[in-house]
């Protein structure tokens, strides 16, 4: 089978890979780069476990394919908490329990991040629009947009 | 699994020589949120994935004399964040806005949801509302397309081996325009259309509707330009009576599927209280212009 050959940066960081066409990018950080923090939920761009930015921009991991990535800019949920300290929204997460089985977690949380780097102040229907593509089937919600609001409060130094 | 071969020409040239070389075996990538999926579920046929979304020309939105160029991978995002195209063509660009998370926004493309030929399709209506054209290359060089004509039936297009789309042109309208789309679903966002529908329209000095285009999704095997349904607003101040021949055409227009979004009775009755709805909004708009 064919194999590519792609360098990308992951997390401020160069990466390289090999794979192949068929597999997406979302494969290549779990099965390649042993970067397991992104989920698999549906494969099909329903659910937004796998949310990564690619050049700044949010997607869904699953619907990237590896080859695409060639001289991209990737960010994962590995890339959010700076060492052993914990980015706002992460410590938001854990004192509002924001979250129960978890494997939606990453994926809001690097969703939340671009909300909030395109929108520092966004009003509670803008951040639910914009977490729309992210499923959680644990929390009913409220406890998470509670937390990404607060972490905005923080950021902004409120 | 068969070896899939991948490609990202840098240049329209380059890409019309690797699809024209494949002999229709290549499948055009644009932002994937269609293509990848069905590449999951199997059913992609094809052995070369051709990714178009490095040739600047379908990345880049540019302001002609007479109009605006958009390339036919600019994702939605991007589009959504364009100025001047929202000002011109709101809704050209709500259309595309309403498809998907903010996820798929990053990725999802005109160009790609054209092609992808569902009658669903949220973009599509405005660009034939729009009377927007495509600007299509293949291996007998470039050639120019109305919207309408392109998607024939689900899936189906009427692109020839080897030729995709390069960018969208839409013309640029006289003052006192506006477009609208609408498009009903059973919750608020991530669904698909049950109907859409858009409106263009232009009044003249006195407030006279001098010119409009009506499109319909969903609600046939493919997005209809509704021809009827514009000849009843124009000439008229869009004014009640008006409204109801024009919701009257649309829903007489409809050629709809029963499924679990929507039954027969159901698509065309929405189909022309949304048609209605788009217009009172285009209206305003071209009020407001």
């Amino acid at each position: 089978m064919t194999k590519y050959h792609v360098k990308t940066m992951i997390n401020g960081d160069p990466a390289e890979f090999l794979c192949g066409t068929e597999q997406t990018v979302l494969d290549c950080l779990r099965d390649e780069l042993g970067l397991t923090g992104s989920k698999e939920g549906c494969s099909s761009g329903d659910c937004g476990a796998c949310s990564i930015t690619l050049d700044g921009r949010l997607v869904c991991a699953c619907l990237v394919l590896g080859v695409e990535t060639e001289g991209k800019d990737i960010e994962t949920i590995e890339g959010v908490a700076d060492g052993d300290d914990l980015h706002p929204i992460q410590k938001h997460f854990l004192q509002e329990a924001a979250l129960q089985c978890g494997i939606c977690t990453p994926g809001f949380i690097v969703a939340a991040k671009a909300l909030l780097a395109e929108n520092p102040s966004p009003t509670e229907t803008e951040t639910r629009y914009w977490l729309a593509g992210n499923l959680c089937r644990c929390t009913g919600y409220d406890k998470i947009v509670t937390a990404v609001m607060n972490a905005a409060a923080e950021m902004r130094g409120e | 699994m068969s070896d899939l071969q991948f490609s990202s020409p840098k240049s329209v040239k380059e890409a019309v020589k690797i699809l024209f070389a494949a002999k229709g075996k290549a499948k055009v990538l644009a932002g994937g949120t269609d293509l990848l999926v069905q590449l999951r579920a199997g059913r992609m046929t094809g052995s070369m994935i051709v990714d178009i979304k490095n040739i600047p020309e379908l990345r880049s939105i540019k302001k002609e004399k007479n109009g605006f160029t958009v390339g036919a991978a600019v994702s939605g995002a991007e589009l959504g964040a364009h100025k001047a195209i929202n000002k011109a063509w709101p809704g050209v660009v709500e259309g595309l806005e309403l498809i998907g998370s903010t996820q798929i926004q990053g990725r999802a493309s005109l160009g790609g949801n054209l092609c992808n030929g569902s009658p669903a399709a949220d973009s599509v209506p405005g660009l034939i509302a729009a009377g927007a054209t495509c600007k299509i290359a293949g291996p007998k060089g470039l050639r120019t397309a109305k919207v309408e004509d392109i998607v024939l039936g689900p899936g189906k297009t009427s692109l020839k081996a080897g030729e995709f789309v390069v960018s969208f042109f839409l013309p640029t309208r006289p003052k006192r325009s506006g477009d609208a789309y609408l498009r009903f679903i059973p919750r608020t966002e991530m669904d698909i259309a049950v109907v859409g529908a858009s409106v263009s329209l232009t009044l003249d000095k006195a407030g006279v509707c001098s010119d409009a285009r009506v499109s319909l999704g969903a609600v046939a095997p493919k997005p209809l330009l509704v021809a009827k349904a514009a000849r009843a607003i124009v000439g008229t101040k869009v004014d009640d009576e008006a409204l109801t021949q024009l919701s009257l055409a649309a829903s007489a227009a409809c050629d709809p599927i029963d499924d679990k979004r929507g039954t027969v009775e159901y698509r065309t009755k929405v189909a022309g209280v949304l048609a209605r709805r788009a217009a009172t909004i285009a209206l305003e708009r071209a009020r407001g212009n």
